[in-house]
């Protein structure tokens, strides 16, 4: 097994047999004619036939790879009768008697030695655009044999960097994937294995020797791998990622763009759990509709000390301008329990999750919980910003923190800070104490969001990470799922919304009972949002309602 | 000789794709002659590669000026492509 890394710049996983491609001969021939008219009416032919060809190839590329490689191959006509381009060529035939082979190789060169001299990485790379135009004109004139793909099973290609109308004319059924030795992310391989949803490494460099050719090699657009006759666990590892990323792409096929809206039309939100602002990608991605968790703890986690007011700020607005007019839902700082960090200096508790932990920590060291909300409010102004508090029992916390949000919203006026109004404040409702009084906590906030994974090792008194209990722990013990729909109730009295960020809500088997109690909103992994999507849009809530909410109240639900 | 100045806001600038479409639509106007200047460097609109070779980026300025033809006309079909494109 050899592993060669390389910068992967189309995902997917590809496993098959290594190919070199082939490439047609490029060698001219230099040669002085005497007949400079024939010889310019020879290049003039074989000009109107590239074009020709490259029309072709746009209406080629249009059904297999999409609009862009479609302009990419009618760009490339018109650059075959570029001005200046064909008045070099013409000056090379008429001015120094070259063959025409000649004088459009020299002419080429010119014009890519003028783009590869600029400072920009995607104008360099257009360098690689006038060398498959000259060399397609080449092609004409001397009626070189195309290169391509000599293999009755198809394989992950290997090359330097290939040239657009290479990639085009390439058979797709042949090719797994493509490995470049060099190549940017700019460069056309690049660009159409991405429309083409085939898996691209590029800039491998001489690590890929020819002496691989036919081996079996397994690779990973995503991580940039390239791994050479991998051994049995690697290659069952990246068949299960090829096979998990080919049913993620169906799903996105069938499913993106489209309303989280049941059968009868019922609407539910479908939000993305994240706990790093590089986690935004794959919302995104993923075709969520928003951020209905982000565990703010990883700011604290990833630094020595308290991290500052502006660093956090930083973090937040990046997040908020990242996710346009999204609704961006951040959790305030939640360690304690199982979560520890050293410079907190925290004592050590007999019974962490009953202990000093998340709001409660807040509420004892105001100085560290305002700090994180003058930062979250000056980033209000980037984005859709919603406030989360975690761990509420009482009524008197939410006051308290809310009376903290008056003082930072006071101090940003004064100080000329633009904040955005329409700020929402919630609570995280994973603590019984605060299911049975949602009633009187419905009153203080603008949203609650169920934290059923801690609802219910407290509900169950549970302890959800002791293996010996894995029977006992059932987050679809009637006594959480009552919870849920008492707490739905309430907020809805009381006209807030309410959503769900634990585990629980991509729990496909509950999503029916979720969109009879009236849950407004599911946030969940970033992957878990299609599989999610595809249950709420096959389910009817008018046909399951009333079933659903009787077999809470059953005497033989899930006892 | 009409003109009007435009500020690049695409982000990758005048790249192939504006570029060609540009040279394609200039073709249609066969009277004029279409010049795009950025500082002292100018181009004629119908030379794709040149154009491209400009490096015309996001918060360039350019100078599009028309001579012949139509130019108010011209000009002011111009200034909408540019606007819808880059």
């Amino acid at each position: 097994m050899i592993s060669i890394q390389g910068k992967g710049v189309s995902t997917g996983v590809a496993v098959g047999p290594l190919y070199f491609y082939r490439r047609a001969k490029s060698e001219i021939t230099r040669a002085a004619v005497s007949d400079t008219e024939a010889e310019w009416a020879r290049f003039k032919a074989a000009q109107e036939k590239a074009i020709a060809e490259l029309n072709a190839l746009a209406e080629k590329a249009r059904a297999e790879a999409g609009d862009e490689a479609e302009m990419l191959f009618e760009t490339h006509a018109m650059m075959v009768e570029d001005m200046d381009y064909e008045e070099a060529i013409e000056a090379g035939i008429k001015e120094s008697a070259l063959n025409a082979e000649a004088a459009v190789s020299d002419a080429g060169e010119m014009q890519a030695a003028a783009f590869s001299a600029m400072d920009d990485d995607y104008f360099r790379a257009r360098a690689a655009d006038v060398k498959d135009i000259s060399a397609r004109l080449i092609g004409i004139l001397s009626g070189a044999v195309e290169g391509g793909i000599d293999s009755d099973v198809p394989v992950v290609l290997a090359s330097d960097d290939l040239a657009p109308s290479e990639t085009v004319q390439l058979d797709k059924s042949k090719i797994l994937g493509f490995v470049t030795s060099g190549g940017s992310g700019s460069s056309h391989t690049a660009i159409l294995a991405r429309t083409m949803g085939i898996p691209a490494i590029i800039g491998v460099g001489d690590k890929l020797k020819a002496e691989y050719e036919g081996r079996e090699v397994a690779i990973d657009g995503g991580t940039g791998a390239v791994v050479i006759e991998p051994d049995e666990a690697t290659r069952a590892q990246m068949i299960a990622k090829r096979t998990e990323l080919l049913k993620r792409q169906a799903l996105l096929n069938e499913l993106k763009g489209k309303p989280n809206e049941t059968k009868d039309g019922q609407r539910i939100r479908v939000y993305c759990n994240i706990g790093s602002p590089e986690d935004v990608h794959a919302v995104l991605e993923n075709d969520g509709g928003g951020i209905g968790l982000f565990r703010s703890e990883f700011l604290y986690l990833e630094c020595d000390d308290y991290p500052t007011e502006d660093y956090q700020f930083e973090a937040y607005k990046k997040v908020l301008s990242d996710m346009g007019d999204k609704e961006v839902v951040i959790r305030t700082l939640d360690i304690g329990a199982d979560k520890q960090i050293g410079y907190f200096n925290l004592p050590k508790e007999e019974n962490p999750a009953l202990g000093n932990r998340a709001l409660r920590i807040c509420l004892n060291r105001p100085e560290i919980f305002k700090t994180q909300l003058r930062a979250l409010y000056r980033a209000s102004a980037y984005g859709h910003l919603c406030i989360m508090f975690p761990m509420v029992t009482s009524v008197w916390e939410v006051r308290e923190a809310k009376k903290l949000i008056e003082v930072v919203k006071k101090e940003l006026t004064a100080e000329g800070i633009p904040y955005a109004e329409d700020v929402q404040v919630g609570i995280m409702i994973e603590t019984p104490a605060a299911a049975v009084i949602s009633d009187r906590l419905a009153r203080e906030v603008d949203f609650f969001s169920c934290g059923t994974n801690d609802l219910t090792q407290y509900t169950l008194a549970c302890d959800r990470q002791n293996n010996d209990l894995g029977r006992f722990f059932n987050p679809h013990h009637p006594a959480v799922i009552r919870l849920l729909k008492m707490v739905c109730d309430n907020a809805h009295k009381n006209g807030i919304w309410v959503g769900i960020c634990g585990e629980l809500g991509a729990d496909l088997e509950l999503t029916e009972t979720f969109l009879s109690i009236g849950i407004d909103e599911l946030s969940v992994s970033p992957r878990s949002v299609l599989p999610l999507r595809r249950k709420i849009r096959e389910t009817d809530v008018r046909a399951v309602r009333e079933k659903c909410i009787a077999d809470l109240m059953s005497d033989e639900y899930r006892l | 000789m009409k003109s009007f100045e435009y500020t690049i806001t695409d982000p990758v600038g005048i790249h192939a794709r504006p570029a060609g479409i540009l040279v394609k639509e200039v073709k249609g106007f066969a009277g004029s002659t279409v010049t795009i200047q950025k500082g002292e460097k100018s181009v004629n609109a119908l030379k794709l590669m040149a154009l491209m070779q400009m490096g015309i980026k996001q918060g360039d300025t350019v100078t599009v000026s028309v001579e012949g033809g139509d130019e108010e006309a011209v000009c002011a079909a111009l200034e909408s492509f540019f606007k819808a494109n880059l």
